[in-house]
């Protein structure tokens, strides 16, 4: 199968990511929009490393899986406050950048 | 190496500075009297400096050199040349009485118990800027000369904004935005031209390597540095107006009205008499010594702006009802002068402007703080809310006429002897300039007079009737500078001693030639 | 012991009255006036001292000099305080501190109910070390000095009861229009400093001999205007009058005999320049023959005595200003006139001075007449200077008028005849308003009597009245000794002084080092001159007489001609600075205030304010919707994209 196809699979979800971080307003799902771009990208990665033959793409694959696990750690804690506090998770209540 | 006096004289009042706002608040009187000790003292060494300053010796004496931050080149280099000493003195003597006359300027007001007036801080601040000034004037090192150029402005913008007059007690609230719309105004001004500087005084870092005034013009005088015309002029332009907003010349004066008027009256004087000096200063210094073929190409427009400052700054001061912007107005018309004689590229006008600077210093801090104590026992900076004040304070009217008389520069007082020298030298290379400025002599009898008669003379108002003379502490401030006035006015001989060798300097560093006379050159 | 040492002393002398006057304090405020009195006498006899000994010398060898100090050394730039004490300044010397010491005395019984009597005799003996300065200097930026000092002083005097908004206004006028002619002393200063390449007489007068004639009509114009500032000539003649509210014995002093003077001496002291500048010459002469004219029109109308007074002086100058004009011709008779002038019309202003302290301070002539049984003593001098000015033969005006009007003629060709008719005509006007002056005040009626119950809020223009708070009749007395000597001598001056200096031409002879002389060839024999200045002078006696001396005269002026009452709006100068130089000057601060606030300063405040509209604008774009960020990051990455592709492509 040609990789170029997973790129157009990566573009693809990035999009669908995107647009829903952009139109949700719930910050779950907001949320996992964010990991689906960064899932998105981690497919292009692999697909560029498989392209150009070397490893490059797959470690820096590993370091945003990695990111990605320290961001849901920290992101999580801040929703489940949020929600704590306002009894909503709705990203818009929470325009005033304060708890 | 010896003793670095020059570090001594400017540290010397940063360190009164702190001292004095390290008195604890209950003991007032004696941070005052700490801050007067501290500038007579910086006073005393200023005179070691002169007695020190060899005129006829090297162009740079006294001069200290430690490396500062040696990545960039920057040094921590001192020197004075006989303007420099002219001005260090002129700053140095003025202080004290600047201190004196400021005595209760920063008393807690009396109808507010419960607003702070941080005494200490009023006089801590006026110290920390006699050592910038001083500083500034010792600099050869160009980014040394910046940051203090530009730290100024910190302690100034409190003194305008943090002390006000009293004048303005029944309506406190205007006159609180008001004055710190004069204080934002001063930064605002202040830094956009320090921020240009900025740009120049980098550009000047790419093109010559190095921040040091005698280095970089040597290497000009010699050839081994070679500055394109262009980018001489743009540098040139950079250094000009951060000076000329700090002079300050038409258009960008419109900020010392606001703040001479809004500030107390000694505030006002340190504005004019001191702080600005030190753009006129620069201007020879840095402009004409690090860019002399920009200057000869920027002098025509610049003795334009002049002469408009000449005219413009004196008929305005004829408009106003205000004694201090009046005052204001009056000292755009006189930098105005400076400035004209700086470029007029003689040896007359040069001299003349740097006479003019402290002539003018000692002139306008008479006239101007007579004026405040005026003001401050009639509580109204308005010329129409007085009259008559000749006649039960004839000795407050008698110093401020003769403070008046020095501003419209008659003969006998120090400043004729400057206006005719920077008007000389101007006439003798453009005589029009020259003719067209002899108006500004008219003008300021004009503004002069009419204060004078508009505030002292006819019927005595009922508001002055009971109003005092001057008490001891004021005579003790106006009767020396006065009598300086008058002693350099008969006899300047020691100050153009002093600066005569280093405008030889300035003049062979723009290599320019006064004009022969004609009988002589048709020889 | 040198002689020229003592130079200096005759000017440090006032200057320390001065100073300890008006330093002193009120401790001294019971001595004061005779401390001023007595330094002006020390520099009077200093001068007779000096006097005496210049005579002890050969004519070439009297000029001394004295260098005090360097003033302002500068690169190319030298002025010296150096002083000069030739002929011309030695005449000067001593009527200056003698009339001075006069006018001193005179004072000590004018002012003596003033309890600001110290300070006035400070400003008196300041103007005399000024005027000292003045006449001594040996350069002109020295000059310069005693110019302005004078005008100092005479806007501290004329502005003396400073509480009457009028003398104040008038102090400032003063001062204002002679700043005028001071642009005008400076300019000349700065061309000679171009031209010669220094500004003191010897070396310039020397050089301007072979300098272009441009040039020195250039620096002679610039001194002709500071002439016409000092002296009160046309076009800067309207302070003069204004100057009147300033005391009587000042008025004689500066505003009579010796300040306004100085322009006479300033032509003169430069007479190379002039002589080398022929159009400047025209000038001088054209200046000095309008305002003799001028200020004899004035003088004819006005009603108050000192204001008629001020008039003569105005035209009286004029004659000196038209002779220093005409060239060595006349420079000799341009300062035997000044002398003259400075006894007859010292002697006038201080019998004016006597008349007002008789007749509670009142000035308006028609509330005089009959006063000569009440003031004889006033009536003899003040008579005997109305007869020396209106040129009676034998009396000091006399000699030197006519002699004037002798070299105006000698000036030959058309210029010589104009100028020489004009100067008749003014000996016929002159003739005219001073016998009135006389008539007014010592004949007729006694109008004061009639006076006592129909105005007695008439303003009086002196304040002293206010302060000895007598409105009734007046009681017209004579004045104190200390008064009437002074008034003696100068009359004894005005009788002798001409016919002294004219015998065997010893003025002449004199000032001939100086000014040096020539004749002039008259197109009229010096006969038929003075014949004709007779003739005319008789003309205005008589038309005087018709008009005040046969017919009673009314207490009330009344509306006169249209010349009349232009001349008593001193021919509407005043109106004409009123209207285009104060109104135009106020109009045009106004607007540059204006200008200054909203455009100068507006561009600036525009600036701030457009900034700050621009971050209220952009700062709406911070709404926090993390969504809004997430759209302008999306964005600026998919513009990132697109341009690098676009690099690409390109």
């Amino acid at each position: 199968m040609n990789p170029v196809n997973y790129l157009y699979l990566a573009a693809l979800l990035f999009a669908i990511g995107a647009s829903g971080v952009l139109i949700r307003r719930n910050a779950i799902v907001v949320f996992m929009c964010i990991e689906l771009m960064l899932n998105a990208c981690n497919l292009a990665f692999v697909a560029f490393s498989r392209l150009h033959g070397n490893l490059d793409g797959q470690i820096i694959a590993f370091f945003t899986m990695v990111v990605a696990a320290a961001e849901v750690v920290v992101g999580l804690a801040i929703i489940v406050s949020l929600f704590r506090s306002r009894h909503s998770a709705s990203v818009d209540d929470a325009s005033l950048m304060k708890l | 190496m010896s003793f670095p006096l020059l570090t001594a004289t400017a540290a010397l009042p940063a360190v009164g500075a702190i001292v004095t706002a390290a008195v604890p608040a209950a003991r007032r009187t004696a941070a005052k009297w700490l801050a007067l000790l501290f500038s007579v003292a910086t006073l005393a060494l200023a005179v070691v400096v002169a007695v020190r300053f060899d005129p006829d010796g090297d162009r740079y004496q006294l001069t200290e050199s430690r490396s500062w931050i040696a990545d960039f080149g920057v040094r921590y280099e001192l020197g004075v040349d006989g303007i420099g000493v002219a001005l260090i003195a002129l700053t140095a003597l003025l202080i004290p009485f600047i201190i004196l006359a400021g005595w209760h300027d920063a008393d807690p007001l009396e109808t507010k118990s419960s607003r702070w007036r941080p005494t200490q801080g009023f006089f801590a601040l006026i110290l920390a800027v006699e050592a910038m000034v001083i500083i500034s004037f010792e600099a050869t090192d160009v980014f040394l000369f910046y940051i203090f150029f530009e730290a100024m402005l910190i302690p100034m913008y409190f003194l305008i904004g943090g002390f006000g007059d009293r004048a303005h007690a029944g309506s406190d609230e205007k006159a609180s935005a008001q004055r710190s719309y004069a204080a934002v105004k001063f930064l605002l001004y202040n830094l956009a031209g320090g921020l240009i500087m900025l740009a120049a005084v980098i550009g000047l870092y790419v093109v010559a390597g190095n921040f040091s005034l005698q280095e970089i013009a040597e290497a000009r005088a010699n050839g081994s540095l070679d500055m394109a015309t262009n980018t001489e002029r743009w540098l040139f332009l950079g250094f000009f107006f951060a000076f000329a907003v700090k002079a300050p010349l038409w258009p960008l004066h419109t900020w010392l009205p606001n703040a001479m008027g809004e500030a107390t009256a000694p505030v006002a004087v340190l504005i004019t008499a001191v702080v600005d000096k030190v753009g006129t200063f620069a201007m020879l210094r840095f402009c004409l010594g690090l860019f002399p073929e920009a200057s000869k190409w920027a002098t025509p427009a610049i003795l334009v702006l002049a002469l408009i400052s000449i005219i413009y700054g004196a008929l305005l001061a004829v408009g106003q009802r205000d004694i201090k912007r009046l005052v204001a107005y009056a000292s755009i018309s006189h930098f105005g002068f400076i400035i004209l004689g700086i470029f007029a590229m003689t040896s007359q006008g040069q001299s003349g402007a740097t006479l003019y600077m402290v002539n003018h210093g000692i002139s306008t801090a008479a006239l101007m703080l007579v004026a405040g104590f005026l003001i401050s026992r009639r509580g109204s900076r308005l010329i129409a809310d007085y009259g008559g004040v000749q006649k039960v304070a004839p000795v407050l009217a008698g110093t401020f006429l003769i403070g008046g008389l020095a501003t419209l520069s008659l003969p006998g007082l120090a400043p004729f002897v400057s206006e005719f020298l920077v008007l000389a030298g101007t006439f003798a290379r453009y005589p029009a300039v020259g003719i067209i400025a002899t108006f500004g002599i008219v003008l300021a009898a004009l503004y002069t007079l009419v204060l004078y008669q508009r505030t002292m003379t006819g019927p005595v108002k009922p508001e002055v009737a009971s109003m005092p003379d001057l008490k001891v502490r004021e005579l003790a401030v106006v009767a020396p500078l006065i009598a300086l006035l008058i002693v350099l006015g008969v006899y300047p001989k020691p100050v153009t001693d002093l600066v005569n060798p280093a405008v030889e300097h300035t003049m062979s560093d723009v290599q320019k030639k006064d004009p022969k006379p004609e009988v002589e050159a048709a020889k | 012991m040198n002689t020229e040492n003592l130079i200096a002393l005759l000017v440090a002398a006032p200057l320390l009255g001065a100073v300890v006057l008006l330093c002193g304090g009120r401790r001294l405020d019971r001595v004061g006036h005779w401390i001023g009195t007595l330094l002006s006498a020390l520099s009077f006899v200093i001068g007779l001292v000096l006097f005496t000994d210049m005579l002890g010398k050969g004519a070439e060898d009297r000029s001394l000099h004295q260098h005090l100090f360097s003033w302002i050394p500068v690169e190319g730039f030298q002025a010296d305080v150096a002083f000069q004490l030739d002929q011309l300044s030695m005449t000067f010397v001593l009527l200056i501190s003698g009339v001075g010491t006069l006018i001193h005395l005179y004072s000590i019984g004018y002012m003596e109910h003033d309890e600001r009597r110290r300070r006035f005799f400070g400003y008196l003996n300041l103007f005399l070390a000024a005027m000292l300065l003045l006449v001594l200097a040996d350069n002109y930026l020295l000059l310069y000095v005693g110019w302005e000092g004078v005008g100092l002083a005479s806007y501290l005097l004329i502005g003396f009861w400073q509480h009457k908004p009028s003398a104040a206004t008038a102090a400032k006028k003063a001062f204002l229009v002679n700043r005028v002619g001071d642009m005008g002393l400076s300019i000349a200063i700065m061309l000679m400093f171009t031209t010669f390449g220094t500004f003191a007489f010897g070396p310039v007068l020397e050089a301007s001999e072979g300098t272009s004639e441009g040039k020195l009509t250039a620096i002679g114009l610039m001194l002709l205007l500071a002439a016409c500032g000092k002296s009160a000539q046309v076009p800067l003649q309207s302070w003069l009058g204004d100057a009147m509210e300033g005391p009587t014995p000042v008025s004689a002093l500066i505003h009579a005999a010796t300040m306004v003077t100085a322009g006479v001496y300033l032509i003169v002291r430069s007479g190379a320049i002039f002589n080398g500048a022929p159009d400047a010459q025209l000038a001088v002469t054209v200046v000095g023959a309008v305002t003799l004219l001028f200020g004899a029109i004035v003088g004819c109308a006005k009603d108050d005595i000192k204001k008629a007074l001020a008039g003569s002086t105005m035209s009286q100058i004029g004659y000196m200003i038209l002779a220093a004009g005409l060239g060595p011709i006349g420079y000799v008779f341009a300062i035997m006139h000044l002398v003259t002038h400075g006894f007859f019309k010292a002697g006038l202003f201080l019998g004016a001075g006597s008349v007002m302290h008789g007749m509670n301070d009142e000035v308006d002539m028609r509330k005089y007449g009959g006063l000569r049984k009440y003031m004889p003593v006033t009536f003899v001098t003040f008579g005997l200077g109305y007869l020396a000015i209106i040129g009676f033969p034998g009396l000091s005006g006399f000699f030197s008028k006519d002699k004037i009007i002798e070299a105006a003629f000698a000036k030959g060709g058309t210029e010589g005849w104009i100028l020489g008719s004009v100067a008749l005509l003014g000996a016929a006007i002159t003739a005219y308003y001073m016998t009135r002056v006389m008539l007014l005040t010592f004949f007729g009626e006694e109008r004061w009597r009639h006076r006592a119950t129909a105005s007695p809020e008439q303003p009086s223009a002196e304040p002293a009245a206010e302060t000895r708070g007598q409105h009734s009749e007046p009681h017209p007395h004579e004045s104190p000794r200390s008064m009437t000597i002074p008034m003696i001598l100068l009359a004894v001056g005005s009788v002798f002084a001409g016919g002294f200096f004219s015998i065997g031409d010893r003025f002449t002879h004199w000032l001939e080092p100086v000014t040096h002389h020539d004749h002039g060839d008259s197109p009229l024999s010096a006969a038929t001159v003075t014949g004709a200045t007779m003739v005319v002078l008789v003309v205005g006696v008589t038309l005087a007489w018709f008009q005040y001396g046969r017919r009673p005269v009314p207490a009330v002026a009344p509306r006169g001609s249209l010349l009349t009452r232009a001349a008593r709006r001193d021919l509407l100068q005043d109106d004409f600075n009123h209207v285009v130089l104060v109104r135009g000057g106020e109009h045009l601060t106004r607007s540059l205030v204006y200008v200054d606030h909203t455009l100068v300063d507006g561009v600036v405040n525009g600036t701030a304010a457009s900034v700050g509209g621009l971050s209220g604008r952009l700062r709406k774009l911070q709404n926090g919707y993390a969504r809004s960020y997430a759209v302008s990051m999306f964005g600026g990455a998919a513009v990132l994209i697109v341009a690098t592709l676009l690099m690409r492509a390109v």
